[in-house]
């Protein structure tokens, strides 16, 4: 306990630059995937190839990606830009789906009154299915903060500061209140992330907050009609 | 391009296929490491899961300790269990144990809440008893989403084991961590692109079984994952 208080400022700088780390990637995994989420709810073949690709990229893991990546674009191991180029692709990679899913669940006659009226695709997209598919992205990108944010603490084991330097550094001398404080600052900034997105959510979305929110149901409706 | 090159050769050299730091000793700690703690988590979270997924009961107190896992990075338990039980095997498999619990719990009971109340209650009608309803119903049709968790824990379990070489002497993590301190670009390259294909390897091998385990006749329009559970777990 005492380490803790001795060192507090320590704390505080590792924890500023995590959020350097890590609330970039969160920022542009969402940019760059509405995009690609979008080719692969709109198009079959588009859908196929983007979704695989994704999939695969999700199961690189973090400490080999974090070494491979920089001999590829050109940064060094340690520089923080090799780690949130790494932490997007994490990021877009788990966004694309729900981006995907989440524009499907739009209702369909939702989708055919807003053409009925004649909205052109691109108002379609921006005035209907954007806003509505709303919450399932919102949820997304709650998982994508706070997988970012533990994610990013593996960079501690190149060398790159951040509240993982906390384990490496409690590890290597011995101090477990180090580890300790390491692993609550992380939960604690993951969740602080969490609570600002639920807010902006509500902000930016003021009709779930009277309604129940529309749910990522999408998969378990076609399930349900698949069984029945 | 160079360094790509030297990886490659690195990886053909006849020199690191010998020895007790063997590329292929190592290959196999890293497999054997995964599937073990697979099998250690599986036993307790799958019976756990079906128990959840069956009766409704500890439902929301799954969900919330499975929200809350999420977020404890995986590097300090890693180290805060290897601080508190000393250099050895027990931290790793410990540690990755406890990771692997979640997303193979949220598999088996997303797969159980995921099969229309109608079908079972239809097994119900026609006489089945609560076990043959487990067994007959709804075991093979959560199967798909069982496989789905599983999928996740083994690419968390690849993924944290490389890790697992920063406090224990196992896997091909150790390739990176050496690279790295003696700055050997060939081996810490070689070692990262092992652990991918490794990864990728075991991705295409589930996603094979997953397909596989769909029973007859509900092939079509089968959630093919565990990504909706997991936005599901987020709220």
């Amino acid at each position: 306990m005492t380490w803790i208080w001795s060192n507090l400022d320590f704390i505080w700088d590792r924890t500023l630059d995590h959020v350097v780390l890590s609330v970039p990637p969160i920022i542009l995994s969402f940019l760059l995937a509405v995009p690609l989420g979008w080719l692969a709810y709109r198009f079959r073949v588009g859908r196929g190839i983007i979704l695989s690709g994704v999939g695969l990229l999700y199961a690189v893991p973090s400490l080999p990606l974090f070494i491979v990546l920089p001999f590829i674009v050109g940064t060094t191991v340690r520089s923080p830009l090799n780690l949130i180029i790494a932490l997007t692709l994490y990021g877009v990679a788990l966004m694309v789906r729900v981006v995907a899913d989440g524009l499907a669940s739009v209702d369909r006659n939702v989708r055919q009154s807003a053409m009925a009226v004649g909205f052109s695709e691109w108002t379609q997209f921006w005035r209907v299915e954007f806003p509505l598919a709303g919450p399932v992205l919102l949820a997304g990108l709650r998982v994508v903060a706070v997988s970012t944010v533990s994610l990013a603490t593996v960079g501690a084991v190149i060398g790159a500061q951040s509240l993982g330097s906390l384990f490496t550094d409690g590890f290597q001398r011995g101090i477990q209140a180090e580890i300790i404080a390491g692993i609550i600052a992380t939960v604690v900034l993951a969740l602080a992330l969490d609570g600002a997105l639920v807010l902006l959510g509500r902000l930016l979305m003021p009709w779930t907050r009277s309604a129940p929110s529309t749910e990522a149901r999408a998969p378990m409706r076609s399930d349900k009609e698949a069984v029945a | 391009m160079n360094f790509f090159a030297d990886a490659v050769a690195w990886l053909f050299d006849p020199t690191n296929y010998v020895g007790s730091n063997a590329i292929g000793i190592r290959v196999l700690e890293h497999l054997g490491f995964t599937l073990l703690t697979l099998v250690f988590a599986s036993v307790i979270a799958i019976p756990l899961g079906f128990f959840i997924g069956h009766t409704g009961r500890g439902r929301g107190l799954a969900v919330g300790t499975a929200g809350a896992f999420r977020s404890i990075p995986t590097l300090g338990l890693l180290t805060l269990v290897a601080l508190s039980v000393g250099i050895g095997l027990t931290a790793p498999y410990a540690a990755l144990t406890v990771l692997a619990i979640p997303p193979i719990l949220a598999g088996a009971y997303t797969g159980f809440e995921a099969i229309d109340r109608a079908t079972i209650d239809a097994a119900r009608a026609v006489g089945m008893s609560e076990g043959q309803i487990v067994r007959k119903v709804e075991l093979p049709l959560s199967l798909p989403l069982l496989m789905g968790g599983l999928r996740s824990a083994t690419l968390q379990i690849v993924a944290t084991a490389t890790l697992a070489a920063y406090v224990a002497d196992i896997g091909l993590g150790r390739f990176l961590f050496t690279g790295l301190k003696n700055l050997d670009y060939a081996q810490m390259l070689g070692g990262s692109i092992l652990v991918i294909l490794l990864a990728l390897l075991l991705e295409v091998i589930f996603t094979v079984l997953q397909k596989l385990v769909v029973p007859r006749g509900v092939a079509a329009g089968r959630p093919t994952d565990i990504w909706a559970g997991f936005t599901k777990l987020a709220r």
